[in-house]
């Protein structure tokens, strides 16, 4: 398993899940889960998903959750879980 | 499993507080490219430098965004070139040939700095290295990527007075081949004592003999991640800010070790060493003074600024040290001048002087740094203060360096721009009090007696 961490950050409004999910169906990528939390007003959503099956490479999809993002009015993020586990678990 | 805070903190320090990878340095030994003529030494090394580094530049952006972390710099150091050059290299124009090679070769590849155009003369001098140290001001000036240095000294052999008197005339001659670029030439120049085999930070960087052929070494920075981290803990006890320092210093050099494993893993190159040095920028908020600042100085240089920073490094250091498999290079906190806005205000503001400098150079990486000094500093006093930082390195057993610029034509109360992550700096008043008759002494220090361990 390949597993990464999008985040989207931003205003809330509707659609936002619904948009990024149809986005990652469409890729082949797995949800393993989500979280979703308000941090000063500002929606927070995490997802662990599971990038093993994309046929793109990593970059594109990043680069194409970022734009997804952008026409929404959020920030999206699509980082390699590895960063956050070496930093957060000895 | 990664929680969503925690995705929010490495995200912010990311974001908010500059945390990068500084640099990735690839290591590579030249000693396989001497050959009997000039043309024949820049042939193989350019074909090596691009046999091995070719993909650097791509591999350390496809990690970067991968990661979704910063990866500022990509960079190479290769073998002392006094070495590499010795057999085929006979007056310092040979020399400044085989610093154009490397130019090319370095543009070539995609780095932003390649360091090693360098001698190791700590005890004594080969012609080569003469020769090399002549030819530092030309290549200085008719290169854009080199970086030079020469080590004069160390615990192990004492300090070698004759290059000291020798690199204050370089660094002299080298500012004058670069007056029209504000002696640009001097923020490409380090004299070192004690330097380390394996440092991945410009200008002080190049490959030791002692490395094997190719190398990855990694240098992270975040003095922006610690001064967040310290903002929560104002008013609390040294045990708290020393955790806090710990800690920080852990998250970020975690940071660092799995980019280091990755490029190593992905070039085929095996993994060297992480730098644990805290590198300030001068974009704001990525400053060491505002670190000493949110320790509880007023500016950088007030009394308290040694003890501090004392505090920082060991901390930095402690925690830095069990988040990587191997530490090395010069590991500390640097105290630039003109790269760290913290400290620029620091100098203007007349809280800085070069004395204190000198005395937070004796518990801190490196030493002088980034220094504006005025033109007419005699070459002699810009040995004299290369021999101070040399015997502090000497006698307390770690790195110490100059990297001082007398620009030509300027003068205190002049202002330098050296541009990008080099900075501004303004130009600090030295001491005018001479001491040619000590430097223009023949030979060596000796080494201090705590040397002798065997």
């Amino acid at each position: 398993m390949n597993r990464s961490i999008i985040t989207v950050v931003g205003k809330d409004t509707v659609g936002i899940i619904a948009k990024v999910c149809t986005y990652l169906a469409e890729r082949q990528i797995n949800i393993l889960d989500i979280t979703q939390t308000i941090v000063q007003g500002y929606f927070n959503m995490m997802m662990i998903v599971d990038t093993s099956h994309i046929s793109e490479d990593f970059r594109t999809v990043a680069s194409e959750l970022e734009a997804l993002g952008n026409s929404i009015g959020v920030q999206v993020k699509c980082q390699r879980e590895e960063i956050f586990e070496k930093m957060h678990r000895i | 499993m990664i929680n969503i805070n925690e995705v929010i903190e490495t995200q912010r320090m990311i974001q908010k507080d500059n945390l990068d990878v500084r640099t990735i340095t690839v290591g590579i030994s030249l000693l396989d490219c001497s050959a009997d003529t000039v043309d024949e030494v820049c042939a193989k090394i350019k074909s090596k430098i691009i046999r091995i580094a070719g993909n650097l530049a791509k591999t350390a952006e496809d990690i970067s965004s991968e990661f979704g972390v910063p990866i500022v710099n990509k960079r190479i150091s290769v073998t002392p070139v006094s070495i590499v050059g010795a057999s085929a290299c006979r007056t310092p124009k040979d020399f400044v040939k085989i610093a154009i090679a490397l130019d090319e070769a370095a543009e070539e590849v995609g780095v932003n700095f390649l360091g090693g155009y360098s001698a190791v003369v700590s005890k004594g001098m080969t012609e080569s290295d003469r020769l090399l140290m002549q030819s530092i001001p030309e290549a200085m000036a008719v290169t854009s990527r080199i970086c030079s240095s020469v080590n004069v000294g160390s615990t192990k052999t004492g300090i070698n007075m004759d290059a000291v008197r020798i690199m204050g005339e370089i660094v002299k001659e080298t500012a004058y081949a670069t007056r029209e670029r504000d002696s640009l030439g001097c923020a490409k120049l380090v004299v070192l004592c004690n330097a380390p085999d394996d440092n991945p930070f410009m200008a002080g960087a190049f490959h030791g003999v002692t490395e094997t052929d190719a190398i990855i070494n990694v240098g992270v920075s975040g003095p922006g991640v610690v001064k967040y981290a310290l903002e929560s803990v104002r008013g609390a006890s040294f045990e708290v800010l020393c955790e806090t320092i710990k800690k920080t210093a852990f998250k970020i050099t975690r940071v660092g070790q799995l980019v280091a494993q990755e490029a190593s893993r992905r070039l085929g190159i095996p993994f060297g060493i992480i730098d644990l040095s805290l590198a300030p920028t001068p974009a704001i908020g990525d400053s060491v003074a505002d670190i000493l600042h949110e320790i509880g100085v007023e500016k950088a240089g007030a009394p308290g600024t040694t003890a501090a920073l004392a505090l920082l490094n060991d901390k930095v250091k402690k925690g830095g040290v069990m988040a990587s498999s191997y530490v090395g290079g010069l590991s500390g906190a640097f105290i630039p001048v003109s790269e760290d806005q913290g400290m620029i205000e620091a100098a203007e503001c007349g809280a800085l002087t070069i004395e204190k400098l000198e005395a937070m150079t004796c518990v801190c990486s490196v030493g002088l740094d980034m220094i504006a000094i005025p033109g007419d500093t005699p070459a002699s006093t810009i040995s004299g203060i290369i021999a101070d930082e040399a015997a502090i390195g000497m006698v307390n057993q770690k790195t110490t360096a100059v990297r001082i610029i007398p620009v030509a034509g300027k003068d205190v109360g002049d202002s330098v721009e050296f541009g990008g992550l080099l900075g501004h700096a303004p130009v600090m008043p030295v001491n005018r009090f001479g001491c040619s008759d000590f430097i223009s002494r023949e030979g060596r220090i000796p080494a201090p007696i705590h040397s002798f361990k065997n």
